[in-house]
């Protein structure tokens, strides 16, 4: 077995603790969450750290609560938690059925949301969905609190916006309204998404045009992406935007430029983009609202 | 600013006895079991979440012990492939299944496979087929195949529900 190297574990009683703790030790130091991204990377090396700061010992940041019209998930829920959470599955059924695809069971048993977006695995599910729903992320350090978009925390591959002694303290997911419909699919066949899409439409009364789209493909390039062009290309009524799936799948691979991989060519993912904006599509306007 | 630990004092329920002992943060649950407590049924390949060999079951819940802190079983109870069968050595269904539906070969992986279904059949003792797969996806075996070990969980589950109306 390949060992870990040495570090002290640190258990903070609170979010102003935990965030002085991680101004003093600085790039010595990491938040500890699940430990399903970090200590892997740790094992092999890729990161070290003396000291870890355990931010589940803080109380009150494993909850998911609704309130003002939309979903709190606090930073150490689990995967798991939101895939069975009733008031997830009842008020955001889309957030729920991602939840249970990501990783397996056992990832999904330890590992959190927060941890999951601070650490800006660029293959991350929940990171192409938050996008499509306009989540935000609070985020608290010794000067305060603040709220980010998802654009605007995750800003490369493993990189995020947060200040070294910031914490993700929760997501907030705005509730879908009931002219809206949302879809989340994926392209797996390693670990990881190869690529990911999320989809969230306004429709009309009639149900038959759609008023307003935002379309995400994750998992391809650093971030996950949209572009207000191939939203434009979704908005419409709905036998025109099918005609136009293709031409917005391409503006919208284009925004994200995928680049060659062990996933697969760039090329393979933009064909993909395309296939999956269409299953996605058909997927969003088959149930009842989301 | 409190120095962190380095030692963790240790307390937990392993296979429905209690441990108390003294292990160094960084060590694994998976290096504590096979190290200090001796027991080697849970096994170690991939290091990195995906195979699901180390699968053991904490608070019923299964997590790769290779990457999960034995500093996380404070105050828990961890279950192991060491504790499944009964003191008169009468194997658990699961592992009775295995072997009745020839669910291995090497059995490298089988311990990590029984411990990820016994997860599933805790909570979901009738669990479709389709949820047997999804559920059983993390955990890799390359040699036996997984359609005899799909038919063990389904057996397994049979059984169990035999039992219990007894």
């Amino acid at each position: 077995m390949m060992p870990l190297r040495r570090f002290q574990m640190h258990q903070p009683k609170n979010v102003a603790e935990a965030a002085e703790m991680l101004a003093h030790y600085g790039e010595k130091g990491r938040l500890y969450a699940g430990g399903t991204e970090l200590l892997l990377a740790m094992k092999h090396d890729l990161l070290r750290y003396e000291h870890l700061v355990d931010v589940k010992t803080v109380p009150g940041l494993d909850k998911i609560e609704a309130k003002n019209s939309s979903l709190h998930i606090g930073g150490t829920v689990t995967h798991r938690a939101i895939e069975n959470s009733p008031l997830v599955r009842e008020r955001l059924p889309v957030m729920a059925e991602m939840a249970r695809q990501i990783a397996n069971v056992r990832v999904r048993a330890t590992g959190t949301l927060g941890g999951n977006i601070c650490f800006a695995e660029p293959h991350s599910d929940p990171a192409t969905l938050l996008l499509a729903l306009g989540a935000k992320a609070r985020v608290q350090g010794r000067n305060g609190e603040r709220t980010l978009a998802m654009n605007e925390i995750l800003v490369g591959a493993y990189e995020t916006a947060l200040a070294a002694d910031e914490i993700l303290t929760a997501i907030e997911i705005p509730l879908l309204a009931k002219s809206q419909r949302a879809a989340y699919l994926k392209f797996q066949v390693h670990e990881r998404p190869t690529l990911s899409l999320a989809l969230v439409l306004d429709v009309d009364a009639s149900g038959n045009a759609i008023t307003k789209a935002r379309a995400v493909v994750g998992s391809v390039s650093l971030t996950p992406c949209r572009s207000d062009k191939a939203d434009a290309l979704l908005v419409g009524p709905r036998d025109k935007v099918e005609k136009q799936l293709a031409d917005a799948a391409q503006v919208l691979a284009e925004a994200a430029d995928p680049g060659d991989d062990l996933e697969g060519s760039a090329e393979y993912k933009r064909h993909l983009t395309g296939v999956f904006l269409r299953r996605a599509f058909a997927q969003a306007l088959s149930g009842a609202p989301r | 600013m409190t120095d962190g630990m380095r030692i963790v004092a240790l307390k937990f329920q392993l296979n429905g006895k209690p441990v108390e002992m003294e292990c160094e943060a960084e060590e694994t649950l998976a290096e504590v079991l096979r190290n200090h407590l001796n027991l080697n049924g849970t096994k170690v390949s991939c290091e990195v979440q995906v195979c699901g060999a180390c699968t053991v079951l904490v608070d019923g819940l299964p997590v790769s012990s290779c990457t999960y802190l034995a500093y996380e079983a404070r105050g828990k109870n961890v279950a192991t492939i060491e504790g499944l069968e009964k003191p008169d050595g009468t194997l658990h269904p699961l592992q009775q299944a295995f072997i009745d539906d020839f669910a291995f070969q090497c059995g490298f992986c089988t311990p990590g496979m029984i411990m990820a279904a016994k997860a599933l059949l805790d909570e979901n003792p009738q669990p479709t087929r389709a949820e047997i797969i999804h559920h059983m996806d993390g955990n890799i075996c390359r040699c036996t195949g997984y359609v005899p070990i799909v038919a063990a969980v389904q057996r397994a589950a049979g059984v169990m529900a035999k039992e219990s109306k007894k």
